[in-house]
């Protein structure tokens, strides 16, 4: 059995072909069960960017259940240009202190180091984004060495279950982050679901030829088959600008929403905050989602996805 | 005639905790606005973010009609969050809770998500050896009030798990495991099979 750094974890098939509860040393900290365990009880909420103090308590006021710390929203990082990289320390400190809700903050792709940096300022979610520029065209980061949960982003089951493999305690569609325009998210969730109710059909003698063409990992495509569903949570991300577009990823199936740009790029951000955890939560009550919907003043202006010159797509970002 | 048990489904782990209760036989319904509290035997509040749990509640009137439920004799189980949503009081002062249950609890008890923790603790009522418990952002009770027992704690004698006649509160997370015990003492705490503590 691997033993990482910090002396938890193990490998995902020590996890996977094993129950995660029948691990129990005593008062085990930072183990695979705490990890994926935080992010089930994200469940049915909306996660934040915010890029201060003040916003991070706006978010909260509105019911978030976590915040992500950033020095600039997606869309300010498209409009900037140039390398995007983890944030200031302080800044991230800063948001740990103005709230009571988890704090999530990202790392650049396969920057191991930047979520080492996250870990011991006491972050309690990464987030290894797309939306930074990647640190390495090859690898991702060994999320097992680590006792504080990641969440990855994903187009397709495989690239989903390659970074459960990897160690990741909750999974979110890349969607195409920083644009208002919901359709990649949809398309990516709808990817992700369609693919487990494949595999849920194919006999088992298909699976390892279905984990060779998916690249995934083969044990957790057996899982996959045989639970229908994903091992983690399953969020929603990029896009998402309005409480229709968090209703509409809830009833398609997804466990919760992020909202990036959506929010503090509106009008009247503390409004359109609370309307979108509302609306996540009474997804499938058509009239609470358009009571919500009234009066929320401009949403983010937005660009069409499919105008993006593929150069400018976040979500090709990730291997 | 299987019990009627809801689970308040505003944010968290709903899901689990129905999961697990209808394994057990209940009839589970999943609660997110008040006249839905209507013809329950039980209520379970789970686990999640406790402030996302009590503005979503406190925006339907679900405080005044949750103590309604418990004065009708309605039994009600808080698993972390929820148990921080029951108390009478909270160390930190910025969330108010809905005054169930006679408790003082502190949240975060035990520091941010990388000091969780699963460890084995003997719970009261419950046979078979110890109950596999995850701490998750746990909260702990620091007071108990008149009537309230405490049914588990941590070896350093911390309280974490508490009953009062037919309400029952956990810092920890029994539908995140595949032992039903927990679940089971609830229904039968619901049913009135106990003896008051």
């Amino acid at each position: 059995m691997a033993t990482s750094t910090n002396g938890t974890a193990n490998t995902y098939i020590d996890r996977v072909r094993e129950p995660r509860w029948l691990n129990s040393e005593d008062a085990e900290v930072g183990s695979y069960a705490v990890k994926s365990g935080l992010a089930q009880m994200l469940k049915g909420g909306v996660i934040m960017d915010v890029v201060n103090d003040e916003q991070a308590k706006i978010a909260e006021d509105a019911g978030a259940v976590a915040v992500m710390a950033l020095e600039r929203v997606p869309a300010d990082i498209r409009a900037d240009g140039g390398v995007a990289r983890m944030s200031d320390p302080n800044m991230i400190e800063a948001i740990l202190k103005a709230t009571t809700i988890p704090v999530m903050a990202k790392s650049r792709i396969g920057h191991f180091v930047e979520a080492q940096v996250l870990q011991a300022l006491g972050v309690d979610f990464c987030d290894e984004s797309e939306v930074l520029t990647p640190a390495d065209h090859e690898f991702h980061s060994d999320k097992w060495a680590f006792k504080m949960p990641f969440v990855c982003g994903c187009t397709n089951l495989g690239e989903a279950l390659r970074r459960i493999g990897e160690g990741a305690s909750m999974i979110r569609t890349k969607g195409e982050a920083g644009t208002g325009d919901v359709v990649e998210a949809v398309t990516h969730a709808r990817t992700v679901l369609g693919e487990i109710r494949r595999l849920q059909q194919l006999p088992e003698m298909e699976l390892m030829t279905a984990a060779k063409n998916l690249g995934a990992p083969y044990d957790l495509v057996l899982w996959v088959h045989k639970n229908g569903r994903l091992p983690v949570v399953n969020f929603a991300a990029g896009g998402i600008a309005t409480p229709a577009d968090a209703a509409l990823m809830m009833q398609i199936g997804v466990d919760g929403v992020f909202v990036g740009s959506g929010i503090f790029k509106s009008g009247n951000p503390a409004q359109r905050a609370d309307a979108i955890v509302q609306a996540t939560t009474h997804f499938d009550n058509p009239d609470i989602v358009a009571n919500v919907s009234r009066d929320l003043g401009e949403a983010m202006v937005g660009i069409s996805s499919s105008e993006l010159p593929e150069s400018e797509q976040l979500a090709k970002r990730g291997w | 005639m299987p019990l009627n048990i809801g689970v308040l489904a505003l944010q968290g782990d709903f899901q689990e905790h129905r999961a697990v209760l209808e394994k057990l036989g209940a009839h589970v319904t999943e609660v997110r606005l008040p006249h839905q509290l209507e013809g329950l035997d039980g209520l379970v509040i789970p686990g999640g973010e406790s402030t996302s749990i009590v503005k979503l509640a406190n925006r339907y009137d679900f405080p005044d009609a949750l103590r309604r439920f418990v004065d009708e004799g309605g039994a009600v189980w808080g698993t972390c969050a929820g148990m921080i949503v029951m108390a009478s009081k909270l160390v930190e002062p910025e969330l108010e809770p809905f005054s169930l249950m006679d408790i003082t609890v502190s949240r975060n008890s035990f520091g941010r998500q990388v000091d969780s923790f699963e460890t084995d603790i003997p719970m009261d009522g419950i046979e078979g050896g110890p109950v596999h418990a995850v701490f998750i952002r746990a909260p702990s009770v620091q007071e108990q009030g008149e009537g309230v027992e405490c049914i588990a704690k941590l070896d350093d004698g911390t309280p974490v798990a508490v009953r009062s006649g037919k309400l029952m509160a956990t810092a920890f997370h029994p539908e995140l495991t595949p032992d039903t015990r927990v679940h089971e003492l609830f229904l039968r705490l619901t049913a009135g099979e106990l003896s008051p503590a």
